[in-house]
């Protein structure tokens, strides 16, 4: 790692024509606030803090009635039984409890529904739907990273609740060696290294998507409006590659928390809970990493618990919740609650990788708020109420946090318009029908 | 000894492809009823669907221009379905920006070997004058021939000047021909122009005031539908010519398309979207439970189902409801470990598995494509059968019945417990639970065909007890009695509605969107599938050169390009 750099090398536009010989280099004047102040929370040159993050963890099935609302609310709340792994994290986590999705009449497509609610604050009518709140976030804050989000998935599948639209669903990695590849393969620029060697077929690449871009962009004249909005996403996600080719030309800022992680190894994904705990174990380091290196700023995890079981066991954990008695001396689903504990468990194993990253006196978690949502309350009966919601981190200092906040009967879009107001997305309502809400949750904005 | 492909040798020497085409159709495993009169529907004009070429049919063109031999390298977004089909689902997705850098990463991985120093003799068509200067000419060459296959039609001059263009400054930027030119090919392939299929429309001179494909669109039409890839050299030489706009020349090109062995591709295509098989991607079988069940078991199921198929539709030109009865398939190794039935791989050590035909005998309770192992299998959580979810496919893939998501606050306790001592059998469980009021409706209509399959378990292997108690697979379909999945094979086979159902999913995967079953283009095809002996060929040609399939209204802004 290096993080001792001359002040002369600030100029990156110096840089480049010294690297061409100092032939005459057409690149974008850089971002030159690079150095961090003395305790690494913020850069130096222009007092700004370091970038906030965002992440979503969506972890189906709910939990269980009884075992995790806190019986205080505010700050002085002590965690329920079901929640008590996250006792390390308090001072840093919010609990929201009470809300709920709206049906408005509505078929429910249980296990669906909620996640859509969840995601874009409305039911989509066939494929139409709002774009996702990360996405909103990513437009934002993502812009002037290489990725603008990372999706991943602990049991092998492909699906996200992230979406730009209903047409262009950003598909979830499920190998932890395909992202290493992605992030830290050999199109990683290291900000923290010495030596810095634009390529010329970057240049190159770069010069050919310019020659052709009004070629594509006639495809646009000869389009209806609805296939035209398809294409605006084409166009979209041609200027994310544009924008990594640009970054490619830049020196990077260097970050003295990134360090690159080793290579991943490629490993077996799939539902049973082993192999979702290993992915998680990977991803962990891999995301915590990204945000430390600069790499994203916005990320959405999907633990898929529906298919999640066992080795051996001819049920799932969503078969479980549906089918396993109550027992009576224990007051609940004893394989459903090992499911749950599980995966707690795996978010709080997931939270310790952000903060195992330091940045001076705070860590990677510290600028990131990772939101917690589920699809039922309570999934043994499908419940579309007094949903858990939570959220861990401050995102810098955008989310205030330690308490348990209780919002009986409200959408449970009060918390996703919230935390997207928290990002500055222009936003002063969201969602559709019932689920609309222009009422922030004062207690997490700071 | 290296095959080229067909297109290959066209791009390499400019031979004509008739000659390998008439090889193909000799021994053509298909013969179409020529005779048979396509259905004289009312014009329906439907909306224009952009679709986004699916993984298949972006390879298909790659092996076609490129050869077989190169790879893709990437990997593609995931699909969408609805209304049964990806085919639908691929008319409203995009790009992602995840996606787009696999699609960059594609392009350019396959340009590179395009012009690596193995390929550029083969498939570029002039070297250029200096190794490190551009070559405006020996690219335009290049970029005309390959990009009327990979835009399925010629380029403009505004579009080959633009690729010119790119490869000229990036053969600048990089000192070298071949990386500048793989650059541009590169760009090419990344093009929304290649990934989606852009259908445009002109006005019809025999219909004044309505409107129809241009030539172009109709030769991506019929060639994405028989053969689930762009169109080869002769189709767009047809389009061009305009011959694809007579009744005859259409006529002719579906009649050469059919007869060539590349229809069974597209066939396969249909039927693996139809069925679902892409969930094969993320089916699992509890090793401990299924140790029988391999990934190689899981790909054997599928392909002894399609080689059913293509056997009985194609290669006999059989009736389509016999899918469901016939005793004849075939078998592997693999395959038959979970069937129990003896299957010698004659091959050399080491051989991949061989494909041996094989027959039920008449009174085995097994045949048709209902009890082989794709299908009991797919509809079958990880660990035990499902009635519920097989009768469910049953309803929404064979007979296209929308079976309604299950209610809200239900108890399931005693459902597929599979070691409760009360209920040892999936029947008993469900009757228990079908007291329910709420649930009753929808699982008298679901479940008594899956308990038909109950004879399979999760892994498709068949059985007669569970839990040591016999199982009853007895039941009826909308009033036609069944005991056990031979006879309720026969009730498929003879419901009306298995093979209108058919009819219209093949037709709306021809035109990408959803067909309400009120359309009179469907109602005919219907009617003329029926009467013609239910014949999957046939009733291919009869969309393919109907009226309907080109009818189309015209998207408010779209001007006719100008090639």
């Amino acid at each position: 790692m290096h993080n001792t750099i001359s002040t002369k090398l600030m100029n990156r536009r110096n840089i480049l024509r010294g690297m061409f010989g100092g032939a005459a280099v057409t690149v974008g004047l850089p971002f030159l606030d690079c150095f961090l102040n003395g305790n690494g929370t913020a850069l130096a040159a222009t007092g700004k803090s370091l970038p906030a993050c965002f992440g979503t963890w969506y972890q189906g099935l709910g939990f269980n009635n009884g075992r995790w609302v806190p019986s205080k609310t505010g700050r002085d709340y002590e965690n329920n039984i079901e929640l008590k792994m996250f006792d390390k994290f308090k001072p840093r986590m919010n609990i929201i409890s009470g809300t709920k999705y709206f049906m408005d009449g509505r078929p429910l497509e249980t296990h669906t529904t909620g996640w859509q609610i969840a995601s874009t604050g409305m039911i989509p009518l066939g494929a139409n739907s709002g774009p996702s709140l990360d996405s909103q976030i990513a437009d934002v804050i993502g812009a002037r990273t290489r990725f603008r989000s990372i999706e991943v998935s602990l049991d092998g599948s492909r699906v996200s609740f992230s979406n730009r639209s209903g047409s262009a669903r950003n598909p979830s990695e499920p190998s932890p060696a395909a992202l290493y590849a992605r992030i830290f393969g050999p199109e990683f620029k290291d900000p923290n290294a010495a030596n810095f060697h634009p390529d010329a077929m970057v240049m190159a690449r770069q010069s050919v998507l310019t020659a052709v871009a009004d070629e594509r962009k006639s495809m646009m004249a000869q389009l209806g409006a609805g296939d035209r909005a398809r294409l605006d996403e084409y166009f979209t996600a041609v200027r994310q590659i544009e924008h990594q080719l640009d970054l490619e030309m830049q020196k990077p800022q260097p970050l003295p928390a990134c360090t690159i992680p080793g290579k991943v190894p490629e490993i077996a994904v799939g539902r049973t809970v082993g192999e979702a705990e290993h992915a998680n174990k990977l991803f962990g380091q891999l995301i915590a990493h990204a945000l430390a290196c600069g790499q994203t700023r916005v990320f959405n995890i999907l633990t898929g618990a529906n298919g999640l079981r066992k080795p051996g066991s001819t049920q799932t954990w969503h078969s479980w919740t549906h089918e396993e008695p109550i027992d009576e001396k224990l007051g609940y689903q004893p394989e459903v609650t090992w499911f749950i504990n599980w995966t707690n468990n795996q978010f709080v194993a997931f939270l310790d990788a952000l903060d195992s990253i330091k940045e001076g006196d705070k860590t990677v978690l510290d600028r990131t708020v990772v939101l917690w949502q589920t699809d039922h309350g309570y999934a043994r009966t499908h419940t579309m109420d007094m949903l858990p919601i939570l959220t861990v981190g401050g995102a810098g200092g955008r989310i205030k946090s330690g308490q348990h906040i209780a919002l009986l009967g409200d959408p449970a879009t009060r918390i996703g318009l919230t935390v997207q107001q928290a990002f500055e997305v222009p936003l002063t309502s969201w969602g559709a029908l019932s689920n609309t809400t222009s009422k922030t949750v004062t207690e997490l904005l700071a | 000894m290296r095959v080229l492909p067909r297109i290959v040798t066209v791009l390499a020497t400019g031979a004509s492809v008739v000659a390998l085409f008439a090889a193909c159709s000799a021994d053509a495993p298909t013969g179409v009823a020529a005779a048979a009169e396509a259905p004289k529907a009312d014009l329906v004009a439907r909306d224009i669907v952009t679709r986004r070429l699916t993984p298949e049919q972006y390879e298909n063109i790659i092996a076609d221009v490129f050869g077989p031999a190169i790879t893709l390298g990437g990997r593609f977004e995931p699909e969408l379905r609805m209304g049964g089909l990806l085919a639908v689902g691929s008319g409203t997705v995009s790009v992602t920006a995840a996606g787009m850098e696999q699609y960059d990463v594609m392009a350019r991985k396959i340009a590179t070997q395009v012009v690596d120093t193995r390929h550029r003799k083969i498939l570029i068509p002039c070297q250029p004058k200096q190794d490190k200067a551009p070559d405006d000419a020996c690219v335009a060459k290049f970029m005309e021939r390959v990009g009327r296959l990979i835009y399925r039609r010629p380029l403009t001059g505004m579009e080959t000047k633009a690729y010119v263009k790119a490869a000229h400054v990036a053969t600048e930027k990089t000192q070298d021909f071949y990386s500048g030119l793989s650059l541009s090919l590169g760009a090419l392939l990344a093009s929304p122009k290649f990934i989606f299929r852009q259908e445009m429309v002109e006005p019809d001179p025999d219909h004044p005031g309505q409107f129809r494909l241009d030539a172009y669109a109709k030769a991506s039409r019929l060639s994405f539908f028989l053969w689930n890839a762009g169109p080869d050299l002769q189709l767009l030489d047809a389009a061009e010519k305009g011959t694809l706009n007579t009744d005859q020349g259409l006529a002719h090109e579906v009649d050469r398309m059919l007869a060539s062995r590349r229809l069974e591709t597209g066939v396969r295509a249909f039927f693996t979207d139809n069925f679902g098989f892409d969930e094969f991607a993320l089916l699992t079988k509890d090793a401990a439970l299924f140790p029988k069940f391999s990934a190689q078991v899981a790909a054997d199921a599928q392909e002894q189902t399609l080689k059913t198929i293509v056997d009985l539709l194609l290669t006999n030109r059989g009736d389509y409801r016999d899918i469901f009865t016939t005793k004849k398939t075939f078998m592997t190794q693999e395959l038959g470990a979970i069937y129990r039935v003896p299957v010698i791989n004659d091959g050399p050590n080491g051989a991949p598995d061989t494909w041996k035909p094989f027959e039920f005998s008449a009174d085995d309770p097994r045949g048709g494509i209902l009890t082989q192992v794709a299908f009991t299998s797919l509809h079958s959580p990880p660990g035990r059968g499902s009635p519920t979810l097989r009768g469910k496919a049953l309803r929404e893939v064979i007979l296209c019945q929308k079976v309604p998501a299950p209610p809200a606050a239900v108890n399931f306790n005693i459902v597929q417990d599979t070691n409760n001592q009360v209920y040892k059998t999936a029947r008993q469980r469900l009757n228990a639970h079908a007291t329910e009021s709420m649930c009753t409706g929808c699982h008298k209509i679901i479940d008594p065909m899956g308990l038909a399959l109950e004879n399979f378990d999760g892994a498709g292997a068949y059985r007669t007890t569970e839990n040591g108690a016999s199982l009853d697979t007895s039941g009826a379909l909308d009033g036609k009695p069944f005991n056990g999945a031979a006879e309720l094979g026969r009730v498929i086979h003879d419901h009306p509605a298995t093979a209108s159902c058919l009819v219209n999913r093949l037709s709306s995967y021809a035109v990408g969107q959803s067909l309400a079953n009120s359309d009179p283009w469907l109602t005919e095809s219907q009617k003329f599938f029926a009467a013609n002996g239910y014949r999957l060929p046939d009733l291919m040609r009869a969309i393919a050169t109907s009226d309907g399939f080109y009818r189309v209204k015209p998207p408010a802004t779209q001007t006719a390009a100008a090639p």
